[in-house]
């Protein structure tokens, strides 16, 4: 279909705990791909997060920094994070990556697709996961 | 027995007007003009730098001009609009008895034009539309606003509300999200605010132009990627009106500069 994944198209995943252990696609993310993702304001992260992005000039202050994710966090627990973060926090303002159900009045542009691709997410979290120090 | 704490948490529940979990009380209310830096806020204070007092005066020409098959213009009516326009805005969305149903500044002034002055409706966001709100709305700078008093609107007071509060579009994100429980962050660069509507139509260096309150709306929506209503829907209205009893009691600024 032209215009994107619908409800039936979204890979299936399992949960497992606080994970989902397995990667979306066949292939592990590429995380040089993943920072220019989490760089880029369309992909909205870095409206309400800040990070060790020192070349991004306007960056949000409503979430944790993302310095050290890597250290906290394995890349089972940021793919929950990223597919659905309101499993950790029914109340989170953090939007859920992977998911295209019970929304209301979602944009025509926008309807029925993800926020993100089941690639897109592999790539964040390749590069989330790099975020040690 | 009874302690005076106990009596005075009855006395507070019983006289303190219904503030719900998460608003924000009326001691604690800031305009956006708060958040500004100090370069915006001058162009604002000085009328001679803030380009809203284009419209304003546009506005001016306006009312004094006769219009539609009646021939009549604003002032044919309603006189020097000093007076007879000083305090309507601050209590704008109003009950209209015929429509039985709130009605914008915006619109009330359409419905002068339909009814009045038989002249066809200004579109949304029009020049003149604009600038006549403007002129009206100027003439209340510095009053209280008292929005949403009228016992009728008490059901569009609650569906605007039911409208702040509720989750949206694919970013799924309600208005209370931001603007109640995290004004005074950013959102990337941007300072996020209070969402009072005081300044409206403003002057918005973004958008180049003056602009309503419902395009700030339209806007704020878009940015959740939601479906925004149509400019006069009942929904906006609603919200709109919401918005200004929150407001209460904050100043009247028309026309305000953001950034
Ligand atoms: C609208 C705000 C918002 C957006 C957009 C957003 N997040 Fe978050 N994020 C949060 C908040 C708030 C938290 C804190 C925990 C919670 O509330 O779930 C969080 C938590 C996290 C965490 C866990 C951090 C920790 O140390 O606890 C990671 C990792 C994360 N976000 C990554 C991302 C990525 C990557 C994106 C973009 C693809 C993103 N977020 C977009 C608001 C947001
Ligand atoms: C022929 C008379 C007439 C003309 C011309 C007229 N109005 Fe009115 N206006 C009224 C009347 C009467 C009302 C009270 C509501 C109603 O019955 O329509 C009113 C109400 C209003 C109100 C609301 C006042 C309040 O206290 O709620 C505003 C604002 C207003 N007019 C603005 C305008 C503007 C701007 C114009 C020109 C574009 C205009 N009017 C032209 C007769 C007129
Ligand atoms: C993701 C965050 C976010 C959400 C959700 C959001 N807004 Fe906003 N809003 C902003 C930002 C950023 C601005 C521009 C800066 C400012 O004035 O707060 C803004 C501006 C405004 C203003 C202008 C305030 C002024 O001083 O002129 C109003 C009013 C407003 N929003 C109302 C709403 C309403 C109503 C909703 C829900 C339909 C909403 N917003 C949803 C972030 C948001």
């Amino acid at each position: 279909l032209a215009c994107g994944a619908r409800a039936d198209e979204l890979v299936p995943y399992k949960i497992i705990g606080d994970t989902i252990p397995q990667s979306l696609t066949d292939s592990p993310g590429d995380p040089a791909r993943g920072r220019a993702l989490v760089l880029a304001r369309t992909t909205t992260c870095i409206l309400c997060h800040s990070g060790p992005f020192p070349e991004v000039r306007f960056q949000g202050d409503l979430a944790p920094d993302l310095k050290g994710t890597g250290n906290w966090w394995s890349a089972g627990q940021l793919r929950l994070r990223l597919v659905d973060a309101s499993r950790f926090n029914p109340k989170t303002i953090m939007p859920s990556y992977y998911r295209n159900d019970g929304l209301v009045r979602v944009g025509r542009n926008f309807a029925d697709k993800p926020i993100l691709s089941a690639a897109e997410i592999e790539d964040i979290v390749a590069f989330l996961a790099t975020l040690r120090d | 027995m009874i302690s005076w704490r106990a009596i005075a948490a009855a006395t507070l529940l019983a006289a303190a007007p219904a503030l719900v979990a998460g608003e924000i009380p009326s001691d604690a209310r800031r305009s956006g003009y708060t958040f500004m830096g100090p370069d915006t806020r001058a162009m604002q204070d000085d009328d001679t730098a803030n380009p809203g007092m284009l419209f304003v005066l546009d506005g001016e020409a306006l009312w004094a001009k006769k219009t539609g098959s009646a021939e009549k213009a604003c002032a044919d009516c309603h006189g020097d609009a000093r007076g007879s326009m000083k305090g309507v805005a601050a209590r704008y969305p109003a009950f209209d008895k015929a429509l039985a149903r709130p009605v914008t500044l915006d619109q009330r002034i359409n419905l002068c034009r339909a009814n009045h002055q038989q002249a066809s409706p200004l579109p949304y966001e029009s020049r003149d539309l604009l600038a006549l709100s403007a002129f009206v709305a100027h003439q209340s700078r510095g009053v209280a606003i008292t929005a949403g008093d009228d016992p009728e609107l008490k059901p569009f007071l609650a569906q605007g509300r039911d409208l702040f509060m509720q989750r949206e579009g694919q970013l799924n994100l309600a208005c209370t999200n931001c603007h109640d429980d995290n004004f005074d962050r950013r959102l990337a660069g941007a300072p996020i605010t209070q969402a009072q509507p005081t300044g409206y139509p403003l002057y918005r260096l973004e958008w180049q132009t003056l602009g309503s309150l419902e395009r700030r709306l339209r806007s704020c929506m878009s940015g959740v990627r939601a479906q925004a209503y149509d400019y006069g829907a009942p929904e906006l209205v609603a919200l709109e009106l919401y918005l200004m009893s929150r407001a209460r009691g904050l100043p009247m600024e028309t026309p305000a500069v953001r950034p």
